[in-house]
């Protein structure tokens, strides 16, 4: 275990501004310190407590989603609206251990500290140290912070005790997960795996009769150490013992293999192309056809989801006038539950354009990791290479968005009449796929700042409509001159012109990339 | 047509840098060419413009008879290319990338595929992901290789190749001479590798092509290294015209010596009681190095 600390030093050094803004981001911004002014501002007496309570503590698609709803204090209240936190700390812990194992591992830099004095399983140490220190922190943060807003002391450490304990139990199998695979992505595959099955236990166990079930999960732990309702502090020991078990578990396997090797054998694949990989199209489906499942199948099941509350979200709503008002400023006038499937549907939207943006960039990350030079040697042309990973970021958005209002509408009842709506937001996704492409043909250097151009019209369309910014400002985004579907109107016009608008990028990109240098550095 | 590559005063800056000084290349149809130059003189970027990936600020270029920029996706059919720092896609096999970049080039040669497999030694069935560097070059060396292309350009094939594979990879290029119809453009800095295989080289240097010819014809520009024994050592010897390096020990003498004086220098050898002689004409490596060891900055680009 020599080196251990230098190594947990230089994994901390590493991390300097990532943790730190996780750890702050994570517990003062968003949950729970957060909630609990937001908490304590919604439902400021117990008769709204209670009518919260009975409204959600019974409600499948609410408890499935965030876990058991013990009581109706303002802590019981909090710990539920937290009820993901132990998913995210899981996998940020996860990612975080991946990240200073195996990815050290591929990148080649492990071989560099290894040749110096640092024992066999340092790395490795120092890798669970720095995540299991960071979720503790993070732990730690969120009882005080909810302690000094004067609730109970137990509770709020029962609640950051969850937490760190969920990253603990993740962290380890991280570990584990880094020893099996060859590559950092396979590791980080496994882990995410893992997380997912112990959502999903601790789901099935917490909406069915089988509730033995999310005794299995170290996600059901986390809920399990009743917080602010009758702590049951036993239940910290399955989760100290799950992360030392998976600890001593990944020191085993570590032990067993070589630098760079996996206990998992890489598979080996096909020796010859299959007839139909033959196209500059036929290889991007294969670049991107990984990241087009991907995306489709979480904005599916988070259209499940949306879909599926829609009806509570619709009685609380009605009940309280400052949500409504939001939801129905962001969405559109209309019917309450119409408003909010509207809204619902302006986050797809943007979500899609995350997907057009990445799959965008795609053109950018081939020519700079230098597989775009042998590809355009060859008789494609500049067109042919751009338009192929274009096809993916026009048309694989339309069908994302197409699955995911199916999958909403579904969810809520009504088939396929979600569709369309979903469909509304497409303009709008097409011109950020525009603008990425135009940054790549004209600015090549500057391309990821798509993303900026995403965030910033996130910003507009979240915050800007809720604090009510002037038009002028609001209409930089494209997403601003969509219809509000379902319930508003649909018109052509602005429609036709921000097809316009990204057809016109489109074309002047394909234009530049023609006249540029390929490689840009 | 007698020209596969021409290259006239080529110019390119990247910002402040000039990564091309009014370079000149010239590659006759059916022969191997050997391309030199240390790191950041200029070669990869000549290969780029060539390619048509990049556009040169100035002066002129003929591909196969075309225009590398405008002609770019005609002239590729009939071009194969092997880049200096191969990367490959990390989820497709080695196997799939030569048979997509063969197809994308109009068609790969099967038999020969699957024997330039064998000879390198290459698993194709793995993923992009697990090959070393080594292993990448030699699936961008099958695909070019397999491909019945009239030119190869090749940036420094073997530089990730052991020595067995580099033997190899001599013998495939020493093949592709024998047929005579194809033009090879070999980009290297590995000296001896050259001398096996070309038949003409350019040396560049800071963007500027400093010397091109056959390797004999630049022999001769360089000095011939004597080392011979005499009966006694005159005492005029270092101070004849075109003597150089003259070192003597006993009656020893090393010396170098420019190829007009050689007729004198031997005259006054013979004249002082010859018992050996050994010389030796100039290597790549030390027409190479002449070129080097000079004082003018180097371009930080290549």
């Amino acid at each position: 275990m020599t080196g251990t600390w230098a190594l947990l030093r230089l994994a901390l050094r590493r991390d300097r501004w990532l943790m730190p803004l996780w750890i702050l981001g994570l517990a003062l911004a968003l949950a729970p310190v957060g909630y609990l002014s937001s908490i304590k501002a919604a439902y400021p007496d117990a008769v709204a407590r209670q009518h919260f309570y009975d409204l959600n503590a019974s409600s499948a698609t609410f408890v499935v989603r965030n876990g058991p709803l013990y009581g109706s204090s303002v802590g019981n209240l909090l710990a539920w609206q937290c009820g993901f936190v132990p998913v995210v700390v899981g996998l940020i812990a996860l990612l975080t251990v991946v990240r200073h194992t195996r990815t050290e591992e591929e990148a080649g830099r492990r071989e560099l500290t290894g040749a110096t004095v640092v024992g066999r399983h340092a790395g490795l140490a120092a890798a669970v140290l720095a995540a299991c220190a960071a979720c503790l922190a993070f732990g730690l943060l969120t009882a005080l912070g909810v302690a000094a807003q004067g609730e109970p002391v137990a509770g709020a450490l029962a609640l950051g005790a969850g937490f760190a304990l969920a990253g603990w139990v993740f962290a380890g199998a991280g570990a584990v997960a880094a020893q099996l695979t060859w590559g950092a992505s396979g590791a980080r595959g496994i882990g995410i795996a893992a997380l997912v099955l112990a959502f999903l236990l601790r789901a099935a166990g917490d909406g069915s009769s089988a509730g033995w079930l999310a005794w299995l999960s170290p996600i059901g732990w986390a809920h399990r150490l009743r917080p602010f309702a009758g702590e049951q502090w036993w239940v910290l020991s399955p989760g100290v013992l799950a992360t030392a078990l998976l600890v001593v578990a990944a020191v085993a396997l570590s032990a067993r293999r070589d630098l760079g090797a996996a206990l998992l054998p890489a598979r080996l694949g096909r020796e010859t192309a299959k007839a139909s990989l033959r196209s500059p199209l036929a290889l991007a489906w294969r670049l991107q056809r990984g990241a087009l499942l991907v995306w489709t199948v979480c904005l599916a099941l988070v259209g499940l989801l949306m879909g599926g509350v829609a009806q509570n979200v619709a009685e609380m709503m009605r009940d309280n006038r400052a949500v409504a008002e939001v939801f129905s400023r962001m969405g559109g006038g209309g019917a309450v539950l119409d408003a909010y499937l509207a809204g619902t549907m302006t986050l797809f939207g943007l979500a899609a354009a995350g997907y057009a943006v990445q799959a965008t960039l795609k053109l950018r990350a081939e020519e700079t990791a230098g597989r775009a030079e042998p590809v355009l040697a060859t008789a494609v042309g500049r067109r042919g290479w751009a338009l192929a990973h274009l096809t993916f970021a026009l048309a694989g958005s339309a069908f994302v968005l197409a699955v995911t209002g199916a999958a909403t509408g579904i969810a809520y009842g009504s088939g396929f009449a979600l569709v369309p709506a979903a469909l509304a937001q497409l303009p709008a996704v097409w011109v950020l796929a525009g603008l990425a492409a135009l940054l790549i043909g004209f600015l090549p250097r500057f391309a990821a700042a798509a993303w900026g151009l995403l965030a910033a019209f996130l910003l507009l369309s979240l915050v800007g409509t809720a604090l009510q910014w002037s038009s002028t400002v609001l209409g930089i985004s494209p997403f601003q001159h969509l219809p509000r579907l379902p319930g508003g109107t649909f018109s052509v016009t602005p429609a036709l012109c921000l097809v316009l608008i990204a057809a016109t990028a489109v074309v002047a990109s394909l234009l530049a990339l023609r006249r540029r240098d390929i490689p840009v550095g | 047509m007698a020209e596969a590559i021409t290259a006239d005063g080529l110019t390119k800056a990247f910002g402040r840098t000039k990564a091309l000084d009014g370079l000149d290349l010239t590659v006759h149809t059916g022969e191997v060419h050997g391309f030199l130059g240390p790191n950041g003189a200029g070669k990869t970027t000549t290969i780029r413009v060539l390619l048509g990936l990049m556009r040169a600020d100035g002066g002129r270029a003929t591909l196969l008879g075309g225009d590398p920029w405008a002609d770019a996706t005609e002239l590729h059919r009939r071009l194969a290319y092997v880049p200096g720092d191969v990367t490959l896609w990390p989820n497709l096999t080695g196997g799939e990338v030569i048979d997509l970049l063969g197809r994308l080039r109009g068609g790969l040669d099967g038999k020969r595929r699957a024997d330039l497999v064998e000879r390198f030694g290459l698993d194709p069935r793995k993923k992009g992901r697990t090959y070393s560097k080594g292993n990448r070059q030699k699936v961008a060396l099958v695909a070019a290789l397999a491909s019945d292309v009239e030119l190869l350009i090749l940036d420094e094939p073997t530089s990730g190749l052991d020595p067995l594979m580099e033997e190899e990879f001599r013998q495939v290029v020493a093949e592709e001479r024998e047929r005579g119809d194809r033009t090879v453009l070999l980009s290297s800095h590995i000296l001896s590798e050259v001398e096996a295989l070309c038949d003409r080289v350019t040396i560049i240097r800071a963007g500027r092509t400093v010397e091109a010819g056959t390797l004999d014809e630049l022999r001769h520009l360089g000095r011939i290294t004597i080392d011979a024994s005499l009966a006694h050592v005159p005492a005029d010897l270092g101070s004849l015209p075109g003597v150089h390096d003259l070192s003597s020990y006993g009656s020893h003498v090393h010396l170098s010596v420019d190829q007009p004086a050689l007729d004198d220098v031997m005259r006054h050898l013979a004249g002082a009681g010859l018992r050996s002689l050994v010389s030796r004409p100039p290597t790549l490596e030390e027409l190479f190095l002449r070129h080097y060891r000079q004082d003018a900055p180097v371009g930080a680009a290549r």
